[in-house]
C-alpha cells in the first residue's frame, strides 16, 4: 500500500478517511502503514492535540489527534478509531482518524484550491478541496501538523 | 569519493594503529620488557609508516620516519642498547612522527620544521655515533629517491641518478667492489600487499650501484594482459659493499611473495655470465605508456601499490608462511548500528511474545513456552554479540597518556612513570570517545596537582620519579577506570580554606573528609594557586565530573594525605542501554537513570514541610531537600496526592543539587534500550529519551536536572486534557 504506483498520468493517488461528519485525504506516498488505536503514552509540555507516544515496532512514534488539530474537538479514542502512519519531511507520524474509507485517483486539475475562508486552521492545513461522487473531500497538507519546535516547545 | 583518498584515508588509519604499536613497544623497552620481537616490531611500525608515506607524496614524513627507521635499525641490529636515553628519544620521536602522521592527514600549521629537525638530527647522531663506519645506507640518499607519485611513476626505474647523493667518499674508499647477482621475480601477492618492486629496486641502489635489467619474458601480449597479475621479473647487478644479509633485508617484507636469487658475482664471470641486457630505456619506456593507457581504463594500476585495495587473486602461490593476519574487516559504523536497532526491537517483540503467551495460560510444558524460553535465551545472546561489535579496548585512549604524560613531566619539571592496567577491558566505542576528554584532564590533573616536585619527594621519604597508575576493569556490567597517583594527597585544609573564600561551604560547616573531598568537583573550583598552563585553565573537575555524568557515568574521590589520591570512574558499558529504576507515576510508567538516584525512601508524614505557598520540603537526616511530585510536573495530574502513600527518589543532579521526587510506586530495577524522542519528535521538556517496555508500551526516561530545574514552571494550559488522553 505504500509504494503504489501512481496510476493517473500527472495526478496521484490518495488516502482518505473520516473524522466526524467530514471527508479528508492525504497523498498516498506519505503513508507508511495503517494500524489499529492503541494506547499512547502522554508526553508532558505538549499541546492537547499530540496524544502521546506508541512503539511502532521499536520506532518511538507520536501520534496527533487530527480531530484535535483541525479544531473540530478532541477524539475520544476506541478500537475502532485507526492511526495513519504518515511521513512529515524526515519524521514519522502516526495520524489519530475515526476510520479509513477509500483510495482515490484524482488528477492535479481536479483539485480545487480551498475555498477563501476566515478559518486559520483550514488555511493552514487544508491545501484543496475534491469532489468525489457529490460528496467534498478536503486534502490536507501534512507539512504543519506537529507543533513548531521554537514556539511550542519553549 | 575519490578512490585513491580513500585509499589514503585507510593509510591513515593504520598509522593510528601503528603508531599505537610503536609507541606500546617502546614503552615496553623503557619498562625493561621487551626483546628482540619487540625491536623488530618497533621496526615494522616505522617502516610501514614510511612506506605507505612513501605511496603518497608525504615527503616530510618520509624524511623523518627513515631517519627514525634508520637509528631502528641500529637498534634491531644491537649496535644501539635498546635501553636507557636511546628509548627516551625514540618516544619523542614518535611523538613527532605521530603529529607529522596528523599535520599529513588534517593538514594544518603541521609541526614547527625544529622540532622534528631536532630530533632527527639527535636520531642521526644516535645513529652514526655508535658505528661510525658509513657504509650502509645514508639518510639523503633514500629520501631523494622516494617517488612523488607511486602511479605511474612507481615503475619508473631507471637507475639514473642514484649515485648524485651517494657520499664521495664512500665510493673512493669502498674497497674493491664485490658484486651480487640478483634475480627477483615478484608475485602477485607482493603487490596485494601493497609493497612496490619499485621501492626495493630503488631501497638496493641504498646499498650499492646496482645495474637493473628487466626480465619481459613474462610479459603476455598487450591483449592478453592481466592488470593485477604480475608479470615482470628483474635482474640486478649490484656493485659495492655489502653482505648478503643486507640485501635480503631490503626484500625482508617482500619474503615469500617473491622468488629471489641472490649470488655472489666476481668481475669477469658476472659480466660473462649475463647476457647482453636490453636497453633499459627501451622496453621501460613502453611500459610506461602502456601503464598509461591501462591506467586510463582500469581500476588497478599494474604495479602501483594502490592494487592492493582490490585484492588481487593469488595465482598459483599458496598462501605465505607468514603469520596469520587477524582476521578483521572494517565496517561503517551506521551499519552496526542499524543492527543494534534491529536487535533492540527483536528483544522487544520477544518479550511481548512471552508475555502474550503467559497471558494465554500456557502450560510450562508446553511446546510453545519452551520454544520460547529458548527464543529469549538465543536473542539476549544476539543483543550481546551486536553490542561487542561496538565494544573496543580502552586500549585507545590509553595509548594517549603516555605521550601527554612526558610533556607535562617536561613542562613541571616532575618525574612521572605511568603504569597501565586492563588496557584490553572493552568499552562501548563512544564512551571510548568521549572518555577522552575526561580522563586527558585527569591525568594532567594527577600530575600537575598530585605529585610533588622530585625535591619534594625526595624530602617526603619517597622515590623522586612519582607513578601514576591507569587501570581499567569490568566490575559488575559497568567498566570502572582508576587514575592513582602516589602524590601528595588532597590538602584538605586549602580545600576548605578555598570553598569557604569562595562562599561554597560555610566557615563553620562540619565536613567529613570525603565531603571536603567532593569540593573539588564543585563547579568553579580549582586548587591550582597559580592559573598554570597544564591545568586550571577555567576548566576544573567540575567539567570532567559533568562529562562523566552525561556518559551515564559516576566519578568518586579517595585520598590519603601524603600517599596519593585515586579518582575512580564508574562508566556504563554502552549508551544504548540504560540502568533505570522503573517507577509508577499517576498511572504511567517512567524510568528513572539509576546513576542520579542516591537513595529511595517512604516519607514520614513528620518530615513533611510546607515552604511558601505551594512548595514543599522534605526532611533527610536533618537536610531539607525540595519535594517535586514528578507527575504534578509532568502535567499528569493536578495536586493533592498523599505524600505518605507515595514513595520518594532522592536524587542528585549533574550540578550536585540534592531533591526528593515523587512517585506513586517503585516497580524495580532494569535495564531499558533508549530511544530518541526526537527522531520523529522533539525535544520534551522533563525527558530524556524513550524505552519500551516488555508489555510493548513506551516508557518515558526522566531528565532528572530538567525535572529539578524548572518545578518552579507551571503546567502549562491543556494539560488537563491529557492528563485523561489514555
Amino acid at each position: 500500500m505504500n509504494e503504489a504506483n501512481q496510476t493517473v498520468t500527472g495526478g496521484k493517488e490518495l488516502i482518505s478517511f473520516r473524522i466526524g461528519e467530514q471527508e479528508f485525504c492525504v497523498d498516498i506516498m506519505a503513508v507508511r502503514e495503517i494500524r489499529g488505536w492503541t494506547p499512547a503514552t502522554p508526553l508532558p509540555q505538549s499541546p492537547s492535540y499530540v496524544r502521546g507516544i506508541i512503539n511502532l515496532r521499536g520506532a518511538v512514534l507520536p501520534v496527533v489527534d487530527l480531530a484535535a488539530r483541525l479544531g473540530l474537538g478532541a477524539a475520544d479514542p476506541s478500537d475502532r478509531h485507526v492511526i495513519i502512519v504518515a511521513r512529515i519531511g524526515e519524521r514519522w507520524v502516526g495520524l489519530l482518524v475515526d476510520a479509513v474509507s477509500d483510495i482515490l485517483a484524482a488528477s492535479e486539475e481536479a483539485i480545487q484550491p480551498a475555498p477563501d475562508v476566515a478559518c486559520d486552521t483550514v488555511r493552514k492545513f487544508v491545501r484543496g478541496v475534491l469532489p468525489v461522487e457529490g460528496r467534498m473531500i478536503s486534502l490536507i497538507s501534512l507539512d504543519h501538523l506537529l507543533p513548531e519546535k521554537e514556539a511550542e516547545a519553549a | 569519493m575519490d578512490p585513491m583518498e580513500s585509499i589514503k584515508a585507510t593509510f591513515f588509519l593504520e598509522c593510528e594503529e601503528l603508531l599505537g604499536d610503536l609507541e606500546a613497544g617502546l614503552m615496553a623497552l623503557e619498562n625493561g620488557e621487551g626483546d628482540d620481537e619487540t625491536v623488530n616490531a618497533i621496526f615494522r611500525a616505522v617502516h610501514s609508516v614510511k612506506g605507505g608515506a612513501g605511496a603518497f607524496g608525504l615527503d616530510d614524513l618520509v624524511r623523518f620516519a627513515h631517519v627514525f627507521e634508520t637509528a631502528l635499525d641500529r637498534m634491531r641490529s644491537g649496535q644501539i642498547a635498546a635501553a636507557g636515553d636511546a628509548v627516551k628519544l625514540m618516544l619523542r620521536a614518535a611523538d613527532v612522527l605521530a603529529d607529522l602522521v596528523q599535520t599529513a592527514r588534517d593538514g594544518g600549521p603541521g609541526v614547527e620544521q625544529q622540532r622534528s629537525m631536532a630530533i632527527a638530527a639527535e636520531l642521526e647522531a644516535l645513529s652514526e655515533g655508535r658505528d661510525p663506519a658509513p657504509a650502509n645506507a645514508d639518510g639523503e640518499l633514500a629520501i631523494d629517491t622516494v617517488p612523488d607519485d607511486a602511479g605511474i611513476d612507481g615503475l619508473d626505474f631507471t637507475p639514473q641518478t642514484v649515485s648524485l647523493d651517494l657520499p664521495a667518499d664512500l665510493e673512493a674508499a669502498a674497497p674493491a667492489p664485490v658484486g651480487w647477482r640478483i634475480r627477483f621475480r615478484p608475485n602477485t601477492d607482493l603487490y596485494a600487499k601493497a609493497n612496490d618492486a619499485a621501492f626495493l629496486l630503488r631501497e638496493l641502489e641504498g646499498l650499492g650501484e646496482c645495474q637493473v635489467t628487466p626480465d619481459l619474458s613474462g610479459l603476455p601480449a598487450f591483449d592478453d594482459l592481466d592488470p593485477e597479475v604480475s608479470h615482470l621479473a628483474w635482474e640486478i647487478e649490484l656493485s659495492g659493499e655489502c653482505s648478503e644479509a643486507a640485501i635480503r633485508e631490503v626484500f625482508e617484507f617482500a619474503e615469500g611473495d617473491c622468488e629471489l636469487e641472490i649470488a655472489q658475482l666476481d668481475h669477469h664471470a658476472g659480466s660473462a655470465a649475463l647476457p647482453p641486457g636490453p636497453d633499459p630505456a627501451g622496453p621501460e619506456i613502453s611500459l610506461s605508456d602502456a601503464n598509461a593507457e591501462l591506467m586510463a581504463e582500469l581500476p588497478g594500476p599494474v604495479a602501483a601499490p594502490v592494487a592492493s585495495d582490490k585484492p588481487a587473486k593469488p595465482q598459483a602461490q599458496p598462501a605465505s608462511a607468514t603469520a596469520p593476519a587477524q582476521a578483521t574487516i572494517r565496517v561503517e559504523l551506521d551499519r552496526v548500528d542499524r543492527l543494534i536497532d534491529l536487535v533492540g526491537e527483536l528483544v522487544i517483540n520477544q518479550a511481548m511474545l512471552a508475555q502474550r503467551a503467559s497471558e494465554s495460560d500456557l502450560g510450562r510444558s508446553n511446546g510453545v513456552s519452551m520454544a520460547l524460553d529458548d527464543l529469549e535465551q538465543l536473542t539476549r545472546e544476539i543483543q550481546d554479540s551486536c553490542m561487542a561489535i561496538r565494544a573496543q579496548p580502552v586500549k585507545s585512549v590509553f595509548q594517549r597518556m603516555p605521550r601527554l604524560l612526558r610533556e607535562i613531566a617536561a613542562m613541571t619539571g616532575k618525574q612521572v612513570r605511568l603504569v597501565t592496567e586492563g588496557e584490553g577491558t572493552e568499552v562501548d566505542k563512544t564512551v571510548i570517545e568521549r572518555l577522552t576528554e575526561p580522563l586527558t584532564h585527569m591525568v594532567r590533573n594527577a600530575v600537575d596537582h598530585g605529585l610533588e616536585t622530585p625535591g619534594e619527594r625526595k624530602g617526603a621519604g619517597k622515590p623522586e620519579e612519582g607513578t601514576v597508575r591507569l587501570s581499567a576493569v569490568h566490575r559488575s556490567g559497568r567498566i570502572v577506570i582508576e587514575v592513582a597517583d602516589d602524590g601528595r594527597g588532597i590538602n584538605r585544609e586549602r580545600v576548605r580554606q578555598k570553598a569557604v573564600d569562595r562562599g561554597l561551604i560555610d566557615a563553620s560547616a562540619a565536613l567529613s573528609d570525603e565531603e571536603v573531598d567532593n569540593l573539588i568537583f564543585h563547579p568553579g573550583f580549582s586548587t591550582a594557586d597559580q592559573v598554570s598552563d597544564i591545568s586550571g585553565r577555567g576548566v576544573g573537575m567540575d567539567v570532567v565530573k559533568r562529562s562523566i555524568q552525561a556518559l551515564g557515568g559516576r566519578i568518586s574521590i579517595s585520598s590519603r594525605p601524603g600517599e596519593g589520591s585515586v579518582f575512580t570512574l564508574s562508566l556504563p558499558l554502552t549508551l544504548a542501554v540504560l540502568d533505570g529504576m522503573v517507577v509508577t507515576c499517576a498511572g504511567e510508567t517512567l524510568v528513572a537513570p539509576l546513576t542520579a538516584i542516591v537513595e529511595t525512601l517512604k516519607p514520614r508524614p513528620e518530615d513533611l514541610e510546607k515552604f511558601g505557598p505551594q512548595g514543599r520540603l522534605l526532611k533527610v537526616r536533618d537536610t531539607y531537600v525540595p519535594l517535586i511530585d514528578v507527575g504534578v510536573r509532568l502535567g499528569w495530574r493536578t495536586s493533592g496526592t498523599d505524600p505518605a502513600q507515595c514513595v520518594v527518589l532522592l536524587v542528585e543532579t549533574e550540578s550536585g543539587g540534592r531533591a526528593a521526587l515523587l512517585v506513586d510506586a517503585i516497580q524495580g530495577q532494569r535495564q531499558v534500550v533508549i530511544k530518541s524522542l526526537e527522531a520523529n519528535y522533539q525535544r520534551v521538556d522533563g525527558v530524556a529519551a524513550a524505552t519500551i517496555l516488555g508489555d510493548g508500551r513506551v516508557a518515558l526516561i526522566l531528565d532528572i536536572d530538567a525535572v529539578i530545574s524548572s518545578r518552579r514552571a507551571p503546567p502549562p494550559t491543556g494539560q488537563a486534557s491529557l492528563a485523561k488522553a489514555s
